[in-house]
C-alpha cells in the first residue's frame, strides 16, 4: 500500500502527468505565455483535479460501472463551474485571458484519468492527495515553461520588467520564437530530456536498433 | 455566401487549426498517433462527432441557454448560459454514445474501423473547444455546421501528418532520454511552427 507521501510527491517527478503519463498537454501549451495566467491556470486544475476525486472516490461503490463515464463527468463539470465562475468573480481580466482554457479543464485528461484510475479504487483522503500530486506535478512543468517562456519572450515576469528591452533602450532582444506556441513543446520535449537524463528508469525502450555494418568489418 | 462559408472552412482547417493553432485533443493527438491507420480513423471519428454535435450545441445555446432565449416559453429574464459546460459536454457524450449504437447497428464495418476510439472522443479537448470557439465568436446555426466540420478536418489532417512523421522517426537513432514522448513533442513544435505560414493569410 502507497504511504501518504509518496501518494502526494511521486506525481511530482517520478509519474509526472504530463512528462510521463502523457496527460493534460493541451492546456500546458496555451496558457504558459505568462507567468500570471499560468499560476491561475495551475491554481484551478490542481483545486479541480483534488475535489473531484475526493467527490468520486467518496460515492465509488455507489456508481454503477456502465454509466461511470457519464458520472465522472458531470461531478468534473459542475466543479469546473464553480471554479470559472469565482474567476469571472475575483479575476475577471485574467479569466478574460484564459478565455475558453477554463472551460476545457473538464476534457483535461488529467482529471478524468486520475478519477478513473485512482479515486475508483483507493479511499477519499488518499485520492484528494493523489489529486493535489497530480496537480502539483502539472504545476511544476507548467510553471518551468512559463519560467523560461516569459521572460526570454517578453523580458518580463508576471508583468514586472526583469530583463530591460532593445525597444525601451535597454540591452536586450526579445525572442519572439518563445510568445509563439510551438516553442512550449520544444521546451517541453527538452524537460522531458532533463527528467530521463536525471531518473533514466523512465526512458523508453528503442523498438528498432539498426544493426552494427557487419559485412563491412569483414570485408576488411 | 458561399464564399463566407468557404473562407470560414479554410480558416477552421489551416489558420486556426484546432491541434496545431490551439493545441486542443493533444493527449489523443500525441498517444494514439503512432501508426498512420488508426491516426486516420481517430481523425474521421473526431470530424463526424464535431461535424454532428457543433450545430447542436448551436441550437441548445441560442434557444435554451443564452440570456432571453427562454422568452418563447414566457422567461424572458432567466439566462442559463452559466449551465452551458455542463450541457455541452452532457450532449457531447450522449451523442458519442448514439453515434456508437447506429454505426453498430447499420454501419457496423466502421464501428469495427472506429473501435475504442468512439468512446474516447467525449474527452478530446478538441470537441468541447471547438464548441466553445463557437459560442464565444457567435456563429449562427449554418456558421457553426461549417466551423465543425472544418475543424474536425483540420484536427484530422494534423493527426496524419503527424502519424506519418512518427511512422518514419521509429526507424531512427534518437537520443536515449529524447526518445518516443521527447522527440514527439519536438516534431509536433516543427510541425505547428509550419502551419504558423498559414497565419498571415487574411480570408
Amino acid at each position: 500500500m502507497a504511504t501518504q507521501k509518496e501518494v502526494l510527491l511521486d506525481p511530482v517527478f517520478n509519474n509526472n502527468p504530463i512528462a510521463l503519463q502523457v496527460l493534460g498537454i493541451c492546456s500546458a501549451l496555451a496558457v504558459t505565455v505568462s507567468m500570471t495566467t499560468t499560476l491561475v491556470m495551475a491554481a484551478a486544475v490542481t483545486a479541480v483535479t483534488a475535489l473531484s476525486n475526493l467527490s468520486i472516490a467518496l460515492i465509488r461503490n455507489r456508481i454503477p460501472t456502465n454509466i461511470r463515464i457519464i458520472v465522472q463527468m458531470t461531478i468534473i463539470a459542475s466543479l469546473v463551474i464553480v471554479v470559472d465562475e469565482v474567476l469571472q468573480a475575483y479575476a475577471f481580466d485574467i479569466s478574460k485571458k484564459l478565455s475558453v482554457f477554463v472551460g476545457l479543464i473538464i476534457t483535461n485528461c488529467i482529471v478524468m484519468g486520475r478519477a478513473e484510475a485512482f479515486a475508483m479504487q483507493n479511499g477519499p483522503w488518499l485520492s484528494f492527495l493523489d489529486g493535489v500530486g497530480n496537480g502539483l506535478g502539472y504545476s511544476t512543468i507548467l510553471v518551468l515553461v512559463a519560467l523560461i517562456r516569459e521572460p526570454l519572450g517578453a523580458g518580463t515576469l508576471m508583468g514586472f520588467e526583469i530583463l530591460p528591452k532593445v525597444t525601451d533602450g535597454g540591452w536586450y532582444q526579445t525572442n519572439g520564437l518563445l510568445l509563439l506556441a510551438p516553442s512550449a513543446f520544444f521546451i517541453i520535449g527538452g524537460l522531458i530530456w532533463a527528467i530521463r537524463a536525471w531518473k533514466p528508469a523512465q526512458v523508453e525502450r528503442a523498438e528498432y536498433k539498426i544493426a552494427p555494418n557487419v559485412q563491412y568489418r569483414g570485408a576488411l | 455566401m458561399l464564399e463566407h462559408y468557404l473562407g470560414l472552412l479554410i480558416r477552421a482547417v489551416f489558420i486556426e487549426n484546432m491541434a496545431l493553432t490551439f493545441f486542443l485533443g493533444m493527449c489523443t493527438f500525441i498517444a494514439i498517433s503512432k501508426k498512420i491507420e488508426t491516426a486516420i480513423g481517430l481523425g474521421i471519428a473526431v470530424m463526424v462527432v464535431l461535424a454532428i454535435t457543433t450545430p447542436v450545441n448551436n441550437l441548445i445555446y441560442n434557444h435554451l441557454l443564452r440570456e432571453g432565449a427562454l422568452s418563447w416559453a414566457g422567461f424572458p429574464d432567466v439566462d442559463l448560459s452559466f449551465i452551458g459546460l455542463l450541457a455541452y459536454i452532457g450532449v457531447i457524450a450522449a451523442i458519442v454514445q448514439i453515434l456508437e449504437m447506429v454505426l453498430d447497428r447499420y454501419v457496423p464495418f466502421l464501428y469495427n474501423a472506429l473501435g475504442v476510439f468512439l468512446p474516447l472522443i467525449t474527452v478530446n479537448c478538441a470537441i468541447l473547444g471547438a464548441h466553445l470557439f463557437m459560442i464565444e465568436r457567435d456563429y449562427t446555426l449554418g456558421e457553426s455546421a461549417v466551423f465543425g466540420v472544418g475543424a474536425g478536418l483540420g484536427w484530422a489532417l494534423a493527426i496524419t501528418a503527424l502519424a506519418g512523421v512518427r511512422e518514419k522517426l521509429k526507424y531512427s537513432d534518437v537520443p536515449d532520454g529524447l526518445r518516443g514522448l521527447g522527440i514527439t513533442f519536438m516534431s509536433v513544435g516543427l510541425i505547428a511552427l509550419c502551419f504558423m505560414s498559414f497565419g498571415g493569410i487574411d480570408i
